[in-house]
């Protein structure tokens, strides 16, 4: 299961990093990585990124939520429908989040160097 | 004046039954008769009046989500006002109205006005607590304490509570500094300050507790349920009438468990699933003719006895 999604994650990065590459020829751009919020989960719920990614939340319930770091270190605007957030991790390690609304809601990301 | 007479003698006329069928909007009159608090419904202004004279009434709406306007109810305010236009209509007028929570969808300023001009006509005194879309603006919380706060001398993210009649009221808060994983939360603080306020008060008080999040788990996959909510009521344990009215979950539901009865209200905004009916909470779509029978009123009515509860679905668009 965690394999799986990570694979997704990954050719949802690669996917993008295609289409960045068709239309800007130029240097490499960071990598962004799209978690959509669906019937009150994060999917995926696990991604693993490269430092310098961003990840892009975007919420297609009919209600509003939002991303929480698990001890608050940041948190979102409220993130109503179709709407979206945006955040680039440089750091590697781990990060746990939640969402503010709905804290039975959980996703982790994996940074990597 | 006969048909005041019929009233107070607890029937009503074919004609006010069908103008009661025709209105649509929501909320739940509560009544305290004996000390014992008890739900008559909107439609029952012959046992409201009936009521009225042993003790008083108050109401409770909820969930009003100002600011929505998704397809499962464009016009957030328009059924809101439909409940206070029939607030306003009470021919005995309730001694105020709790208001259980998400007032607001986003917590924006013109949101809460918007709640206090619709909700202010109804010319009754309003007891708050904050749902969690009312505490989702950049202070987290802020606008909603400077605005109802200071209003009622809450304490922390907004708790308090005052008398009426003998019956002392708890407003609570369960929708602040949540925890990833968890459910609704009153947290450390909070407990202490309820343990301190019901200190001082006999067993045989009445107490009515109101908090958005159920104070009982509902349903914990959806987060329908608060994770400390045994420690409060293990506070309320002596006394011999606790209600608690909650909302959150947009549905009338009933509990019993020793003394303490619970109760959630419906929603004027939009209904939700019931649990686990659906692949997660939120807005529930229903056909548009069906919207306001969804959110119709149920007249529930029960003793502190252990007698069952009696429950009364009022299926306006059957009628």
């Amino acid at each position: 299961m965690l394999e799986k999604t990570w694979r997704a994650a990954t050719a949802v990065a690669f996917a993008a990093i295609l289409g960045m590459g068709l239309a800007f020829a130029g240097p490499a751009r960071a990598e962004e990585v799209v978690i959509k919020i669906e019937n009150f989960t994060f999917n995926p719920d696990a991604v693993a990124i490269k430092a310098g990614t961003t990840i892009k939340w975007t919420n297609d319930d009919d209600i509003p939520h939002s991303v929480v770091e698990a001890e608050t270190k940041f948190r979102s605007k409220p993130i109503d429908s179709g709407e979206t957030f945006e955040m680039t991790f440089t750091n590697p390690g781990e990060v746990n989040y939640f969402c503010g609304l709905h804290p039975h809601m959980k996703g982790k990301i994996t940074v990597t160097p | 004046m006969a048909q005041d007479d019929d009233q107070g003698s607890g029937d009503l006329s074919r004609r006010q039954t069908l103008e009661c069928m025709i209105w649509a909007g929501t909320g739940v009159l509560w009544t305290i008769a004996g000390g014992v608090p008890k739900s008559v419904g909107l439609l029952g202004t012959a046992e409201a009046a009936e009521a009225a004279t042993k003790g008083f009434t108050f109401l409770q709406i909820s969930d009003s989500h100002l600011g929505f306007s998704k397809p499962a109810n464009p016009h957030a305010d328009d059924t809101l006002k439909e409940a206070i236009g029939h607030i306003r209509a009470l021919k005995n007028k309730p001694t105020f109205m709790l208001h259980t929570g998400d007032i607001t969808h986003l917590s924006k300023p013109a949101e809460f006005d918007a709640a206090e001009q619709l909700i202010g006509a109804s010319g009754v005194d309003v007891h708050y607590v904050p749902g969690e879309h009312d505490i989702v603006d950049e202070g987290v919380g802020k606008a909603y304490m400077e605005r109802y706060g200071t209003r009622s001398k809450a304490k922390g993210s907004g708790w308090y509570s005052f008398d009426q009649n003998g019956v002392h009221f708890i407003g609570l808060v369960n929708v602040a500094n949540l925890k990833a994983g968890g459910l609704g939360s009153l947290g450390h603080d909070q407990l202490e300050w309820l343990e301190d306020d019901v200190k001082g008060l006999a067993d045989s008080t009445p107490i009515v507790v109101f908090a958005h999040i159920p104070l009982w788990t509902v349903y914990p996959q959806w987060g329908w349920g608060t994770e400390d909510s045994a420690v409060a009521l293990g506070y309320l344990k002596r006394f011999g009438s606790v209600t608690v009215l909650n909302g959150h979950i947009h549905q009338l539901m009933q509990k019993v468990e020793g003394n303490v009865t619970f109760h959630t209200a419906r929603s004027t905004a939009f209904p939700q699933p019931a649990p686990g009916t659906a692949p997660s909470p939120g807005p529930m779509l229903v056909p548009a003719e069906k919207l306001r029978t969804v959110l119709g009123i149920r007249e529930v009515e029960f003793k502190q006895s252990g007698s069952p509860l009696a429950v009364t679905d009022t299926a306006l668009a059957d009628s």
